[in-house]
């Protein structure tokens, strides 16, 4: 019998993911009147490819340990590719943070998670229910 | 837990954006004034953002904060009143050099950017109340 950590394995993983894209997304509106600020994301699909795969992707996101003592930092998102958005409209000061594209993501990316909180806890239901039924 | 860094990122968008806030309100304040504390004619200030890594240590999450806070290199709004014991030679006083309609447009862009990170703030709060409800229903 699998046991329940692959019941909800998949599911725990994308959740992280999106917990992570909301932070970056909310980096982005952050800074939505920085000069210079480029906005950044990931591409989801990608990033769950490589967390299924357990591909740590490190690049951008992972701590270089160039010298012995060197902290290798909290870790654990190395599975996204951070990527700069295109930019629509250039402004002056040089900031790519369209507010639209922002708050469009962000409302969606916290669609899915919520999505991902509904499904984890049908699954658990669902596993309560199959215990439950065998009592009697 | 990520999330909890959202709150750090948007807590300090909103400080920054309240410090802008505050310089508004300052320039306008003082839109009329001839002299400052200093003897020369009130300048209108500006703050700039940067981004700042927030604690936690996360490569993903950006704050923000102010670098500085710059005076406006305009020149003094010159009116013409002799009888202003202001007035130089000519009889002309200088003003302040604050625009009100960029003040104005100023302001109002500030607080939509923190009406945005409440916004924000806000969404990560639900989204984390839902995660505390994993698992608790029938």
């Amino acid at each position: 019998m699998a046991d329940i950590q692959s019941h909800v394995g998949v599911y725990s993983k994308a959740l992280n993911l999106r917990a992570q894209r909301h932070e970056m997304l909310a980096s982005n509106i952050a800074n939505a009147d920085t000069p210079h600020y480029k906005a950044r994301d990931f591409n989801f699909s990608q990033a769950m490819e490589n967390a299924l795969g357990g591909r740590n992707v490190g690049g951008s996101l992972a701590m270089n340990v160039t010298r012995q003592g060197h902290l290798a930092g909290a870790g654990g998102v190395s599975f996204a590719n951070v990527q700069f958005r295109k930019e629509v409209q250039s402004s002056v000061d040089g900031n790519t943070v369209d507010m639209d594209v922002e708050r469009a993501q962000i409302a969606e990316n916290a669609l899915h998670y919520q999505m991902l909180t509904q499904l984890i806890s049908d699954k658990f239901s669902g596993l309560r229910r199959a215990m439950s039924s065998a009592q009697g | 837990m990520s999330l909890f860094n959202v709150f750090k990122v948007s807590s300090s968008a909103m400080t920054a954006q309240s410090m802008r806030l505050n310089a508004v309100a300052s320039n306008l304040a003082n839109a009329d004034s001839i002299v400052g504390s200093d003897g020369q004619p009130y300048r209108a200030k500006q703050v700039v953002f940067e981004a700042a890594p927030v604690a936690g240590n996360s490569a993903l999450a950006r704050g923000v904060r102010v670098r500085e806070v710059v005076e406006s290199a305009a020149p003094a709004r010159m009116v013409y009143d002799p009888r202003n014991p202001a007035a130089d030679a000519n009889g002309y006083v200088a003003f302040s050099n604050v625009d009100p309609v960029e003040e104005m447009t100023n302001m109002i862009s500030a607080s939509r950017a923190y009406q945005t990170n409440v916004e924000v703030m806000n969404t990560a709060k639900s989204l984390m109340l839902r995660t505390l409800q994993i698992g608790q229903g029938q």
